[in-house]
């Protein structure tokens, strides 16, 4: 079907400004998500999949500039053993980077990938991205496919002895960064990715997630603070047998933040939870857009989702459980909620269900409002002042999210950070 | 039925239920038929025909004006898309607009007047036009005080309305209840005033067709503090074959009055599926209340999805003063494919919208229905309790909105949906859309497998009754409260209904 005039001329404009890297390979996999593009073209406001969040920043041909965000607190899970890969504005930096050896990893460069005879990721790259454009289109990451920069693939043949870090800096006011991660953890093996840093002043990132039977994954995810970048990020998962995959994020401001997880549970028994806590003031719309498939017998799903926001920001959750004929014994929950600080912020929120198996277990529940005053009541009435009364009662509302992260470690840190965003803005 | 029966249903769910679901999604009662001589307009939809339905309804010119501007704004229109129904295109130009009983071409000045055969064929759905004390067929209305057991019936027959009871004695109170075509004629300071004003002209392309077209429906204006002495309800019964029926209501509650209207609807089985779009508009002013009920009972289809009605109804309230109040309750059983969702919009401070669904999809029908609840005044609030109940290879949706402005500052709203399958063939599906833009106010929305109070829980058990026995009594006592929200004669069409517990439900 042809496009609009106005989303013709909108997708055209943004791809003539942009040219498909030079990259052996991966190079028709490039070109069919090219195709996807002009056929589905770029989001516009009016699209249902962007009620709640305007995309014209994300698809505008330049990125609006974000100045530099520097402060003296130390980077997030950087007292952790971990295997650093670092990009700097989009681009892989060695210097900057510990050796990519490790055992039970296979890391390259996506670069690599392109000139290497038979990698593995090649028939992987992109696969999972135009899988994920059906049943709702996402155009956005079609585009990061066909012109990603750089990215890494990981391979996690065993169970590597510490977490995989990938730190993304930002210190060019205008970048525009396509990252595009491939990555495949095989039967029985087992590993924690850790991502963070605000990355450019617009980021689009793309990971493809493939969990062969009984592997596992944990994923980490802070998405730095108090800076101005746009991000746009998918997140395509595919679950085996008896897999794992656990995510969590943590959003802290950023003017414009659209996150999507695309889960489908293809292998019986397998389990994904994706988890999601999100602290917005001011000029700050954080949007988490979750779809899960199942597709497999008694596997189960959890999307866990808490937002607090304060002085005009806006939270969104988009987040649907589709349970597909013959997905019987699924057990598919769903929470989102927000807590609002003041009345000048928003929550909208839209949680779907599509289910075609009658054996099935599937809940969600959204609620929205302000603090709760009986707790407050309580705290006071102890002799707790308001203001750490209300990051306590914050916290709490938060804590749901943040127990999905599995390390005792990694979500003390998660919650260290929360407590010292919560304490700078008491003043 | 077939599928139904072939269906295996999972242990846990209610026998009762499946019987029920069973016994509602049967043979359809209502199918036949009443042959009488009819005057159609010609078929298709042209400028010409919207003149003609003017025309033919005496209507003054700024009706007519209206109804061409209407015509022009569908024209632009495009049918909505969104709706998790799906079927054949639609020729807008293969049905007709228009069409009456030869003998309606006077209009009765009276019921004696009526062409028997249209008497009889009202009769027989039970819904006898005299100005009798009982409905036929309604059980142990003998108890009721006699003044309670009245009901006022307007009835459309196809694109016109047959005749109103108990017109005379509604006079008496200060009541104006009488089809939307006379409205036109002896109160048009009251029609022009309100018509369009809830639903705008333009605001969906069904609206727009039926503001177009709109042949008849029923007109309700309760004057102030005054609380209608009866139940007002309208039976619509579509008969000719390639008709639409396309029925406007207008009801108004001035400050401070009450008004009970229901509503109920049928039509033959016909291999051919048939185009009903309907329009509502609820005016509430303040300290007023409107309970309005719908038994919703179009023909199906068959089990393999050959003909039925397509049901595409535009229903909005307006709670326009302070403390005004309404309640929208329907039992959605028929039609092939339904796209309906009566909305509140609660303008007044401390206004109440309610919205209790029960909707019912079996074999190949589709449903697609919820509602919208737009907060703008202070202190409002809103509930929804909505039952989906799929079987066969039917599809049922929810879809709702709930919308707190900025403005609507300490507002409340509640929100549960629950959703049951028989068999694996169906489908259930929940849409809702949350907006909240101030933080005094509460929203929450749930959907859960089961949701039964753990002290009611307790109690029974404690009585001795098992698990199973525990759950099934208090689901069923949740569903009776429901239902319970239906006037009496309403009550006992759905009764059939009331055996349905929610036993392995999904959210």
């Amino acid at each position: 079907m042809a496009l609009d005039d106005r989303r013709q001329s909108v997708t055209d404009e943004r791809l003539s400004a942009m040219v498909v890297p030079d990259v052996g390979c991966t190079a028709e996999a490039r070109q069919a998500a090219l195709g996807r593009v002009r056929s589905l073209g770029l989001p516009q406001g009016r699209d249902e999949y962007w009620k709640f969040t305007r995309p014209d920043t994300l698809v505008q041909p330049d990125a609006p500039a974000a100045s530099i965000f520097k402060d003296d607190e130390t980077p997030v899970f950087d007292s952790f053993d971990r295997l650093k890969i670092v990009f700097v504005d989009g681009v892989f930096a060695p210097d900057l980077s510990d050796d990519l050896s490790l055992e039970g990893v296979e890391i390259d460069r996506l670069e690599d990938v392109c000139c290497t005879d038979d990698h593995w990721a090649e028939e992987l790259y992109g696969t999972l991205e135009a899988a994920g454009q059906t049943p709702v289109a996402r155009p956005l990451a079609a585009l990061n496919t066909a012109y990603a920069g750089d990215g890494v693939t990981i391979r996690v043949t065993g169970k590597p002895s510490k977490p995989i870090s990938l730190i993304y800096t930002h210190e060019a006011e205008d970048s525009d960064v396509f990252l595009h991660h491939v990555i495949r953890v095989e039967s029985g093996a087992e590993a924690t990715i850790l991502e963070n840093g605000p990355a450019a002043a617009r980021f689009n990132k793309c990971m493809e997630i493939d969990i062969a039977d009984t592997g596992i994954l944990h994923h980490i995810r802070a998405q730095g603070r108090d800076h101005q970048r746009r991000a746009v990020t998918h997140m395509f998962a595919r679950l085996g047998r008896e897999s794992v995959f656990k995510s969590f994020t943590l959003t802290a401001n950023g003017v414009l933040t659209r996150n999507e997880c695309v889960i489908e549970l293809t292998g019986d028994d397998a389990l994904a939870h994706v988890a999601g806590a999100c602290v917005g003031d001011g000029d700050f719309h954080h949007d988490d857009t979750v779809f899960v498939t199942h597709d497999a017998v008694n596997c189960e799903s959890r999307q866990v989702f808490k937002k607090v926001l304060r002085n005009g920001a806006t939270g969104v959750f988009q987040g649907k459980i589709l349970v597909k004929e013959g997905a019987q014994k699924t057990d598919g929950y769903q929470i989102s909620q927000s807590l609002l600080l003041d009345d000048d912020s928003q929550f909208l929120a839209k949680p779907e269900l599509e289910i075609y198996a009658d054996d099935v277990v599937c809940s969600h529940g959204s609620t929205s409002g302000a603090i709760d005053e009986d707790g407050m009541f309580y705290l006071r009435a102890r002799g707790v002042p308001k203001p750490i009364a209300t990051d306590l009662l914050t916290l709490a509302f938060l804590a749901e999210a943040v127990e999905e992260i599995e390390n005792e470690d990694l979500r003390d840190e998660i919650n260290t950070r929360l407590q010292s965003w919560l304490e700078r803005r008491r003043g | 039925m077939a599928v139904l029966d072939e269906t295996q249903v999972k242990e846990g769910v209610d026998q009762e239920t499946v019987d029920a679901v069973r016994e509602v999604g049967g043979a359809y009662k209502y199918g036949w038929e009443t042959d009488i001589e009819m005057e159609y307009a010609p078929k298709g939809l042209t400028p010409d025909i919207v003149r003609l339905i003017s025309e033919k309804n005496e209507e003054p010119e700024w009706m007519t004006t209206w109804r061409l501007e209407a015509y022009d704004r569908w024209l632009t229109k495009e049918e909505p898309d969104w709706a998790m129904v799906d079927y054949p295109e639609i020729d807008f130009q293969d049905q007709y607009y228009y069409a009456r009983p030869k003998s309606m071409e006077v209009k009765p000045k009276s019921l004696d007047e009526v062409d028997p055969k249209l008497l009889a064929t009202y009769e027989k759905l039970g819904i006898p036009l005299k100005e009798q004390m009982i409905l036929a067929g309604v059980e142990g209305a003998e108890d009721a005080p006699a003044e309670g057991r009245k009901v006022a019936v307007d009835a459309v027959f196809d694109s016109v309305s047959v005749g109103t009871t108990f017109q005379a004695e509604l006079k008496k109170a200060g009541v104006i209840f009488c089809s939307i075509s006379e409205a036109i004629k002896e109160h048009p300071e009251l029609v022009r005033k309100y018509l369009g004003s809830v639903v705008p002209v333009s605001d969906n392309f069904y609206a727009t067709l039926n503001s177009a077209v709109f042949s008849d429906g029923s007109f309700v204006y309760v004057p102030p503090g005054v609380r209608c002495p009866m139940e007002l309800s309208t039976y619509f019964r579509i008969n000719a074959e390639n008709t639409g029926q396309f029925e406007r209501t207008l009801i108004i509650a001035d400050k401070g009055s009450y008004v009970s209207y229901l509503e109920g609807c049928t039509a033959p089985q016909r291999d051919t599926s048939q185009l009903h779009a309907a329009v509502v508009e609820i005016i509430i002013e303040e300290d007023a209340e409107v309970k309005y009920s719908t038994v919703q009972n179009w023909y199906p289809g068959d089990e393999n999805g050959k003909g039925g009605i397509y049901n595409f109804v535009t229903k909005r309230a307006d709670c326009r003063g302070d403390r005004a109040k309404v309640m929208w309750t329907q039992v959605e059983t028929g039609s092939a494919v339904t796209w309906k969702y009566p909305s509140c919009i609660l303008r007044g401070n401390e206004s109440q919208g309610e919205f209790y669904s029960i909707a019912i999809a079996n074999n190949m029908q589709q449903a697609d229905t919820g509602t919208k609840m737009i907060h703008l005044g202070k202190d409002t609030r809103s509930r929804i309790v909505s039952k989906g109940i799929s079987a066969g290879k039917a599809q049922n949706t929810y879809r709702g909105l709930v919308s707190m402005h900025p403005k609507a500052k300490n507002s409340r709203n509640y929100t549960q949906c629950d959703s049951l399958l028989i068999g694996d063939k169906c489908g259930a599906h929940t849409v809702p859309y949350i907006e909240v833009k101030n933080n005094s106010s509460r929203v929450e929305h749930e959907a859960t497998t089961s949701k039964v109070d753990d002290d009611q829980m307790f109690y029974c058990r404690q009585r001795g009754m098992d698990e199973e026995e525990a759950v099934a009594l208090v689901v069923n006592g949740f569903c009776k409260d429901v239902l319970q929200a239906l006037p009496m004669e309403f009550a006992m069409e759905a009764q059939q209904l009331v055996a349905i517990s929610l036993e392995g439900s999904v959210g």
